[in-house]
């Protein structure tokens, strides 16, 4: 039992994360809790801090409004967050829909949907292009583009406030990721993941590879959501640079062989060092 | 023969086809998405909650956070959610339902973090310092349909009046003589759009099945004269006319004269 929870120490972290961020926000909708008020797109802390949704504000922007200082405030905050602490950490530990999209995920794996699925291609910078398109729309309409049709605010709205139709956007995302195509919404499509990516690019906390330990029994690669940023994976020594990992530790805690940890960014090493160090 | 064959696509052309496949596509979901975009935000008949700016400000301003939804003591503000109709996320509310109370320290505007709730729109100021005034607010305006209002049947119903927060104001009484009893008076409910603040208070206490006085929103529900049109008997009204161009009186040939003179020049009435 034990080391069931020792193998999944990140993921139980990341779930009461996930989870206990989203009671406090329906506790402030429906209980009156003044801790963590209004939802992932622009909150407020302890009802003094402001919290806000960077690339909701961007949209905003690009439709040309002038926003008041509290939202200004609360993105900046988000940023600098993200930023020190990992990117994408938003996607693993906050984002409801991380949830969904694991489960599909496990099912998958569970039941080897690999070996038997018709396969389709799709390039992981869809997120960027239409990252780049809601701001090319949001400028032409008149309205944040992306948060009107986003699955990821209308799931979390929907657990706060009130779902209507909402779920049918989840149970779209979860057959999407399921039948479709592989870490189809948070690996392909999702803009916000790929905005958190861009921020998060130089951040503090990454993953790192030690390559001696590594058997190359791949586990890591299986569980990875975003398993491009593993290239270095039986090859060489360094730190899991790219910003799209999610830092969800999946891949610390698959691995037998102790060949990944979450450790510092290096910022001095680069690449010729590792090939002296393997050597 | 394997070099033959790739050289026989130029590198210039394979990129520039490839770039300009992913334009294409990117232009195909481009349309699809701003068409639903466009059908989405468009909601002309939604009611915004107070010191809301103008809806085409709003729907670009508005987060989609529901602090407002969250300050409101009476629930009455709403989040719409999908399958309302309504933009996604973004508050109203539904006076037969659950109307505005008009607090006076308006607690749902100052959460607001973007300003598409407009503070100072429901400020006034008292004693050379600024206060809030949610008199000022200007969420619609109560439109009386005469035919489904008892009160113009001649039943003396008085629900809107009383419930008015600016009584006698927002809502006046118009007595008019009920010819049809001939001993009778009506008690007629009449709206004063300068003072109505769109609480929907009288919507809510309406006794009809359908309140017959309803609240809309002051864009869909209001006319506008224009500027030619000018209230001579009032003093401040008439200020405006004042160094514009084209008013002052210009003499031509037959101006000269009175009009009468003008008229009757030439004709010989022997």
């Amino acid at each position: 039992m034990s080391s069931l929870i020792y193998k999944h120490r990140f993921l139980i972290l990341r779930r009461i994360s996930q989870i206990t961020i989203l009671l406090l926000y329906i506790g402030a909708n429906l209980w009156g809790w003044k801790i963590l008020q209004g939802n992932l797109s622009s909150s407020s802390l302890f009802e003094t801090v402001p919290l806000a949704d960077p690339y909701a504000l961007l949209q905003i922007f690009s439709t040309g409004a002038i926003v008041a200082m509290d939202v200004l405030v609360g993105a900046v905050i988000v940023t600098i967050f993200y930023m020190v602490f990992g990117g994408r950490a938003f996607c693993s530990y906050v984002c409801p829909v991380n949830m969904v999209t694991d489960l599909a995920n496990w099912i998958r794996r569970r039941y080897q949907f690999d070996k038997a699925e018709k396969k389709w291609w799709a390039s992981r910078n869809i997120r960027y292009w239409v990252m780049g398109l809601s701001f090319i729309l949001s400028f032409a309409l008149g309205t944040a583009a992306f948060e009107i049709v986003s699955p990821v605010s209308m799931t979390h709205r929907g657990l706060v406030f009130g779902m209507g139709f909402g779920w049918a956007a989840i149970v779209t995302i979860f057959l999407f990721d399921l039948f479709v195509l592989k870490n189809g919404w948070c690996g392909h499509i999702c803009p916000l993941g790929g905005f958190y990516s861009l921020i998060g690019r130089f951040s503090l906390f990454r993953v790192k590879h030690n390559q001696p330990n590594c058997t190359l029994c791949m586990k890591c690669k299986d569980v990875c959501p975003e398993k491009e940023v593993l290239f270095m994976i039986g090859k060489r020594s360094m730190s899991v640079n790219m910003g799209e990992c999610t830092l969800c530790g999946r891949c610390v805690e698959v691995c037998d062989d102790d060949a990944l940890n979450f450790s510092i960014r290096d910022f001095v090493k680069k690449g010729e060092d590792y090939e002296v160090e393997q050597s | 023969m394997e070099e033959k064959k790739s050289s026989q696509i130029s590198e210039r052309r394979r990129f520039l086809i490839q770039m300009a496949q992913n334009v294409a596509i990117a232009g195909v979901g481009g349309l699809l998405w701003s068409a639903y975009v466009d059908e989405a935000k468009a909601a002309p008949l939604i009611l915004r909650p107070p010191g809301a700016r103008r809806e085409d400000e709003f729907i670009s301003l508005c987060i989609k956070c529901g602090l407002c939804v969250e300050a409101c003591p009476y629930d009455t503000l709403l989040l719409a959610k999908p399958g309302d109709n309504l933009p996604t996320g973004t508050p109203y509310f539904i006076p037969r339902d659950i109307p505005c109370y008009m607090c006076e320290d308006i607690p749902c505007v100052p959460p607001c973090p973007t300003g598409a709730l407009n503070e100072d729109s429901v400020m006034s100021i008292k004693d050379g310092e600024k206060v809030f005034d949610i008199t000022k607010m200007r969420m619609g305006v109560a439109i009386v349909d005469m035919k489904s209002c008892i009160a113009y049947w001649g039943i003396q119903c008085d629900a809107c009046y009383r419930a008015c927060p600016i009584l006698d104001k927002a809502i006046y009484l118009e007595y008019r003589k009920n010819e049809r009893t001939g001993k009778h008076a009506f008690l007629l409910p009449v709206v004063d759009p300068d003072h109505c603040t769109g609480c929907g208070l009288c919507e809510h206490a309406c006794v009809t099945e359908k309140a017959a006085i309803r609240v809309l929103p002051r864009e869909v529900a209001l006319g506008e004269v224009g500027k030619h049109y000018v209230k001579g008997w009032d003093k401040s009204d008439e200020a405006r006319l004042k160094g514009s161009a084209g008013i002052e009186t210009t003499t031509t040939e037959r101006s000269k004269k009175s009009a009468i003179e003008s008229l009757n020049e030439g004709i010989d009435f022997e």
